[in-house]
């Protein structure tokens, strides 16, 4: 008994897989044909990108200054505070700001991604659309997978940004230095594929949480219960995917700058 | 047990023509075998108790399902089989109201209303889809619900703003999945009423899904009586009920409270 049910969760495990590869694999397939949603992809965007910016700012800012104070002492044992803006430039550009934008969005927008389509699901609106001859594939999945992937890589660079202030005013607080000579000289550590490197980790994440969202909420059910599932695996799933896409980015850029 | 009454002579032509539908998920046997015509202009109510796959009958007609074996056509077209472009095209003739009414919650009863035109038809003016829904809200009674959002409508209300939607498109066929379920009396004779209404003035042909014998009643030209998979009877109301099957007499009583 015990292996029969081995098998069936291998079984399911597998069939899960193939799901999932399929609902990726009909989003290359859908999202250069026609309809375009235009309306509801700049919707999207705003649902995501503006109403984001609040909480963005916060833990960008934050994020900035404690890692600024927290990375202080250890840098003025060595008498070496002046490599604090070149020190968090790097940091924040080349892990933390994507990484902070990620994290934080795969919580607000991936679970709001997913309650919203599996309450739709369950409450029978996605067949309500099917039934009315409107691809609800087309016109919920693609708009939204499109407008996290525009969308993160922008908060991204913001969140970097942001943290960048937070160093510099948690800096200010130690010594004097001038906003521009911060910037200037923590600018000047980084590179071009730094940055690239940011944005592609960024376009990666930000289709990650929005195909995990699209695909836990779109395949909801058991009622309200699903819904909550949905929710809570979207935010799982795409945070654990998350990590996953930094450490083989991360790998892949080192090469890259090996040669 | 089957009595199946399909001999009906009918001069319409058959709008729905459902043979030998078989459907199962997993393990379970829903649908065992199911044979019935609606023709055209007619109203064919579907009884049966919750779970005989009454509204899985329905979701097969509208594609939602695929059947695991048997012939469904409707409007001369088999449904199983069609394209998607061509079962989208199919699905623009068939209304479908659904027991929740389905109504998208983040838009208001206007946009709800207004949403399936701008979506097939991109080349309607503002004017035009304004048109439709005033149109199709004063053909459910509700024109001052316009602005209303579906959270602060009552179950009623959201029931006749179900059907509004599936008329703006004009339907040939529309299906009713449980049109009166979790409705006052009052409410559910309003409802009946409606679906007899949208019957004359629109000339579809239906298929009310319902447990519900008043509505069975009040709606339906002929009744279809699903027990164990099958149609027990199709035929009048009197008809299907006149028989010593205790299964169909209990549903009966229990719904007549003798």
């Amino acid at each position: 008994m015990p292996h029969s049910k081995f098998k069936e969760k291998i079984n399911n495990y597998f069939i899960g897989v193939s799901d999932a590869a399929s609902f990726v694999g009909l989003f290359f397939k859908q999202v250069f044909s026609v309809p375009f949603h235009f309306r509801e992809i700049i919707n999207q965007c705003y649902v995501v990108g503006l109403k984001s910016l609040p909480l963005i700012s916060l833990t960008g800012f934050i994020t900035g200054m404690v890692f600024t104070k927290q990375s202080r002492p250890s840098l003025e044992t060595f008498g070496a505070t002046s490599w604090l803006p070149s020190l968090m430039s790097i940091a924040i550009v080349r892990a933390l700001g994507s990484l902070v934008t990620a994290l934080i969005c795969s919580g607000k927008i991936g679970s709001s991604i997913g309650a919203e389509l599996g309450s739709m699901r369950v409450t029978e609106q996605i067949d309500a659309m099917e039934v009315s001859a409107i691809n609800p594939y087309k016109y919920l999945v693609i708009s939204r997978v499109l407008a996290t992937t525009i969308t993160i890589p922008v908060l991204g660079l913001y969140c970097s940004f942001i943290a960048l202030i937070g160093s510099f005013v948690n800096v200010t607080m130690y010594e004097s230095t001038s906003f521009i000579g911060f910037f200037e000289y923590g600018f000047a550590s980084i590179t071009f594929l730094d940055v690239f490197t940011s944005v592609t980790k960024s376009v990666f994440f930000g289709f990650t949480i929005g195909m995990v969202g699209c695909y836990k909420g779109y395949n909801a059910a058991n009622g309200t219960q699903g819904v909550g599932k949905a929710a809570n695996q979207a935010v799982v799933l795409s945070m654990f995917l998350v990590f996953i896409e930094e450490i083989v980015i991360v790998q892949v850029s080192n090469w890259i700058r090996l040669y | 047990m089957q009595e199946t009454n399909q001999h009906i002579t009918h001069k319409n032509e058959a709008v729905i023509s459902i043979r030998g539908l078989y459907k199962s998920f997993g393990t379970l046997d829903v649908l065992k075998g199911i044979d019935l015509d609606v023709f055209k202009g007619e109203n064919v109510a579907v009884l049966g108790r919750s779970g005989t796959g009454k509204s899985v009958l329905i979701k097969i007609l509208a594609g939602l399902l695929k059947p695991d074996k048997g012939n469904v056509t409707v409007l001369g077209k088999d449904v199983s089989t069609l394209k998607e472009k061509e079962l989208d095209a199919l699905r623009l003739k068939i209304g479908f109201s659904f027991q929740n009414s389905a109504l998208y919650d983040s838009m208001n009863v206007g946009q709800n209303l207004a949403f399936p035109l701008q979506m097939n038809f991109k080349n309607l003016s503002k004017k035009e889809i304004d048109t439709a829904v005033a149109e199709v809200l004063d053909a459910v009674g509700l024109k001052n619900k316009i602005n209303e959002m579906p959270a602060d409508l009552s179950g009623g209300q959201r029931k006749r703003i179900g059907i509004a939607r599936t008329l703006i498109l004009k339907p040939e066929i529309m299906l009713y999945d449980e049109p009166t379920s979790g409705l006052d009396p009052v409410t559910c004779i309003e409802i009946n009423e409606l679906i007899k209404e949208v019957q004359k003035k629109y000339k579809t042909s239906s298929i009310i899904i319902t447990h519900d014998l008043t509505c069975a009643k009040a709606t339906g030209d002929r009744v279809a009586m699903l027990l164990d998979g099958k149609f027990f009877k199709v035929g009048s109301f009197d008809e299907v009920f006149d028989t010593d099957n205790k299964l169909v007499q209990s549903f009966f009583n229990y719904n007549f409270i003798k």
